[in-house]
Parts: structure tokens; C-alpha cells; sequence
């Protein structure tokens, strides 16, 4: 019953530290200064840039950690400030690094899962697969598949 | 308590629309009740505050959504990285770059509407709405045209992926060349209608190419009717002219499995296409309630929680895009 002693419901809430707007402000929530969001859409775009750049180097391995290091940043610039989470509640980016850390949790079982059985793996397609693509699609090359090595 | 009790009931009858009992406020609270403000609700902060909470719940199960299928590009990318390192290069990487930059865009007018929602700028605020409902639409056409290419092209999932493209186009202009026979050299058998005929083809008969064709497959097929008629020194015009293109399954250094990547692709930018189908209806929604002129400095949650929901669809793009264009 907490209406009948609330006197004042705080129009600005746990964001009082951000005022003084000449064009006014919202009743609730935070004001992202348009410089801010422009900036972050160009930091975007050069991003964007330089990860279909870096797909034309070739660094081995690295190429593809590269190309989620820069997915990662501008995810987090996404997050930060087109969704507010820089200036939100903690508890809404609480929600959301927790449910990206539980897909890196059952990404990174199932990656060493299949580390695990690499060599118990084709290549190619297994012999009752490649008789029916012989069957169904004439056109289908056909697997190079190695032995079965246990 | 009464006071409590009477307050409590004056809540109840002002959400239905009964606001004569203005009264009953003012037992509790200097403030009057904005018609936005649901009567369940204390404050507009708590109620913003319950709705975004709500939408940042509802897009961590959307990021759950999606991690099973990342999961599933991450299992099968280490089983065949050969097929993915391969089959990337079938992807238009402009149309894909220009599609990233248009959902950017987007984004960046999705979160300039929330701004402009938030200032009372009405007409701005629609301006950004419609803009970024242009986005959707523009990347989803962009999709449209990608898709409906590789399709044509048998570039998809399962044996479709294994059928030559070109066959049934091919068999309709055989039979309509077939009725109306050109007329040929003398001495000059032609063997294949759609082409000039060719002396080399002369001692074949036609009738015979059906029968030729599986055998000359016969080790495993390794070697497309087009690759055959090159080793036997033939010229098919085939690869000049271009009409039939049917090149992934002619390339030889196609690795197996290959079906598998646009399996997984359409899988992934499928479900994400949806997201921005369903971004569209949801704009067209706001757009809709911004015009009845819903939306201001003192509510305007919906923008908020759409804009979320937005900046979402284009954080998943952001990883999809390095993932299936970009492979090196």
C-alpha cells in the first residue's frame, strides 16, 4: 500500500544527475545528445569498413577472430548507446550480459565437444548419404570421404 | 486504513474511465493521475522502469534465440571450415556491406526518433519513424534480391542444392526447338538443339547423349557433362554464352557438404529477416500511434521499448554479417 505515503513519485527517478535541456526534457529516462548518436552510427559504418577490409588479408586463423573482436566493439557500441545501457538501470545490462554469457557458456561446451571427436569425424559425406545423393541428385559430387579412423 | 482503501478504489474507477472522483487523489498525493499511467502502477518512473525491464527480458530470450543457432554455425564451421571458407564467396559481400550499413542507418534513426519522442518533437519523431521503417523495407528487398538469385541458382539447402539449375528450362527449349527442327547441313547431325551444330558431334547420334553422359560419370561422377565435352576437345558454347549457368556444381573444387553452409545461412538470416518483418509491423504500429499524437516528453515507452527491439535486430545482423559474407 505504498500510494497512500507516497508524497512525491520523483519525476526524474534515479536520473537526476541529467538536466539543464534548453528543448526540455522526458519525465523519465535518459537524453542521448544527438552528437553522441551520430558518432556512434559513424564509428559503425568505419567499423563495418574495416572488417570487410580485413576479410581480403589473410592472417590465418586470426581472420576470424578478428572479424567477431569487431562484431564484439560494435556490438557493445550498440548496446551502450543506441540502447541506452550506459545510462540505464544496471539491472537491465545485468539481464542482458548475463544471457549473452550463458550462449558463450553452451557455445564454448559444444565448440570443445567437437574438438573432442574431431578425429572420429568424415570428411565428406558418409557412405549411406552419398548413395542417396548419387540417387537423388545425379549432378552431387561425390564425398572424398576418408576412412573412419577410431 | 480507510484513507488507503478509498484511495485504492479512486485508482480502480479513474483506470475506467470514471474521473469524477479526483477527490479520492487527492488523499494520496499531490500529483493527478496522467492518463498513460496504468492504475496498477505508482509512478511514471516505476512504470517506464517495469516496461523496459519487461522488454530487456523478452530480448534476452530473443538473444538465447539466436545463440542456439550461432551454436549450431560454430559446430558445423569447425566439422567443414573448408565448405564455409568456400561457399562464402557465393554471397554478394556489396549487397551484404550495403545491407549492414542500411540497418546502421536505421538504428541511428530509431534512436534519433526516441530522442525527438522524448523533446515533444512530434514531426521529427515521425520523419525518423518512417525513415526507419524505409530501412526495414530496403533491406528486406536487398534480401529479397539475394535470395531469390540463389535460389534460381539451386544455391540452398538439401539435394535441391545437388540438381542442376538449368534443367528444366533447358528440357522446355529442347522440346520447343525439337518441333520446329533447324534446318541442318547436309551430312550434319545435330546433336543438341539449343547449339550451332558442330561437325565433331556429326558421327553422335542424339539419342545416344543420354546414354553417354552416366557412363562417362561413372567413376563417382567426377566429371560434369560440360568438363567431358572439354577433355574430348568438343565445344559445348556453353561457358560463352552463359545462358544456363549452373557454376557450383561444375566446380570441381567444391568440397562436399557444401549444401550445409546455405543450410545454416538461410537458417540464420531467415529467422533474422522475420525479426525484421516483425520491426516493420511494429513500426507501423508507432508510427500509427505517433500520429494520434500518443507519444511526448511525459510517455513515450513504446519508442523506447521498440527502439530496443530494433537495436536488436541489427546487433544480430552485426554478427552475421563477418560470419557469412566475410570468411576469408
Amino acid at each position: 500500500m505504498a500510494h497512500a505515503t507516497t508524497s512525491n513519485p520523483g519525476t526524474h527517478g534515479g536520473h537526476a544527475g541529467h538536466g539543464g535541456h534548453a528543448e526540455g526534457h522526458p519525465l523519465v529516462g535518459h537524453l542521448v545528445p544527438i552528437s553522441t548518436l551520430v558518432g556512434t552510427a559513424a564509428a559503425l559504418i568505419v567499423l563495418t569498413v574495416i572488417t570487410v577490409a580485413v576479410r581480403y588479408i589473410d592472417v590465418g586463423e586470426f581472420n576470424i577472430h578478428i572479424a567477431i573482436g569487431i562484431a564484439v566493439i560494435k556490438a557493445a557500441l550498440v548496446a551502450a548507446f543506441f540502447m541506452h545501457l550506459r545510462w540505464d538501470r544496471p539491472f537491465n545490462l545485468l539481464i542482458f550480459v548475463a544471457c549473452v554469457l550463458f550462449v558463450v557458456l553452451m557455445l564454448s561446451f559444444c565448440v570443445m565437444d567437437t574438438q573432442q571427436y574431431k578425429n572420429l569425424q568424415f570428411k565428406g559425406n558418409p557412405p549411406a548419404v552419398e548413395t542417396t545423393l548419387k540417387a537423388n541428385a545425379p549432378g552431387a559430387p561425390v564425398a572424398r570421404h576418408t576412412q573412419y579412423q577410431p | 486504513m480507510s484513507s488507503i482503501t478509498a484511495g485504492t478504489q479512486g485508482h480502480g474507477h479513474d483506470a475506467h474511465g470514471a474521473h469524477g472522483a479526483h477527490g479520492a487523489h487527492d488523499a494520496h498525493g499531490a500529483h493527478d493521475h496522467p492518463p498513460f499511467l496504468a492504475h496498477h502502477f505508482e509512478s511514471p518512473q516505476q512504470q517506464f522502469d517495469s516496461a523496459k525491464l519487461g522488454m530487456w527480458l523478452f530480448l534476452a530470450t530473443e538473444v538465447l534465440f539466436f545463440g542456439g543457432l550461432f551454436v549450431a554455425y560454430a559446430v558445423l564451421r569447425m566439422r567443414f571450415p573448408e565448405v564455409f571458407s568456400y561457399a562464402s564467396h557465393y554471397l554478394d559481400t556489396i549487397m551484404g556491406g550495403v545491407n549492414t550499413a542500411v540497418l546502421i542507418l536505421s538504428s541511428l534513426t530509431m534512436a534519433l526518433a526516441v530522442r525527438f519522442a522524448q523533446t515533444g518533437r512530434k514531426a521529427a519523431m515521425l520523419i525518423c519513424l518512417w525513415l526507419t521503417l524505409a530501412g526495414a523495407a530496403g533491406f528486406m528487398v536487398i534480401k529479397y534480391f539475394e535470395y531469390t538469385h540463389k535460389i534460381h541458382e539451386h544455391l540452398v539447402w538439401g539435394t535441391t542444392f545437388y540438381v542442376p539449375p538449368d534443367n528444366a528450362e533447358g528440357q522446355t527449349e529442347a522440346t520447343e526447338l525439337a518441333k520446329e527442327p533447324p534446318p541442318a547441313p547436309l551430312g550434319v547431325t545435330v546433336a543438341d538443339p539449343t547449339q550451332p551444330a558442330l561437325p565433331v558431334l556429326a558421327k553422335v547420334p542424339a539419342t545416344d547423349a543420354a546414354a553417354i553422359k552416366p557412363a562417362a560419370r561413372a567413376p563417382s561422377g567426377l566429371a560434369s557433362p560440360r568438363e567431358m565435352a572439354k577433355a574430348e576437345g568438343i565445344k559445348t558454347g556453353e561457358g560463352t554464352t552463359g545462358a544456363h549457368p549452373s557454376l557450383h556444381l561444375e566446380d570441381r573444387k567444391m568440397p562436399p557438404n557444401t549444401h550445409l553452409f546455405f543450410g545454416i545461412y538461410y537458417a540464420m538470416t531467415g529467422l533474422h529477416g522475420v525479426h525484421v518483418i516483425a520491426g516493420g509491423v511494429m513500426l507501423i504500429w508507432l508510427i500509427w500511434r505517433g500520429m494520434r499524437g500518443d507519444f511526448g516528453p511525459k510517455y513515450y515507452t513504446p519508442v523506447d521499448a521498440g527502439g530496443l527491439y530494433w537495436h536488436i535486430v541489427d546487433l544480430v545482423w552485426i554478427f552475421l554479417f563477418p560470419l557469412f559474407y566475410l570468411i576469408h
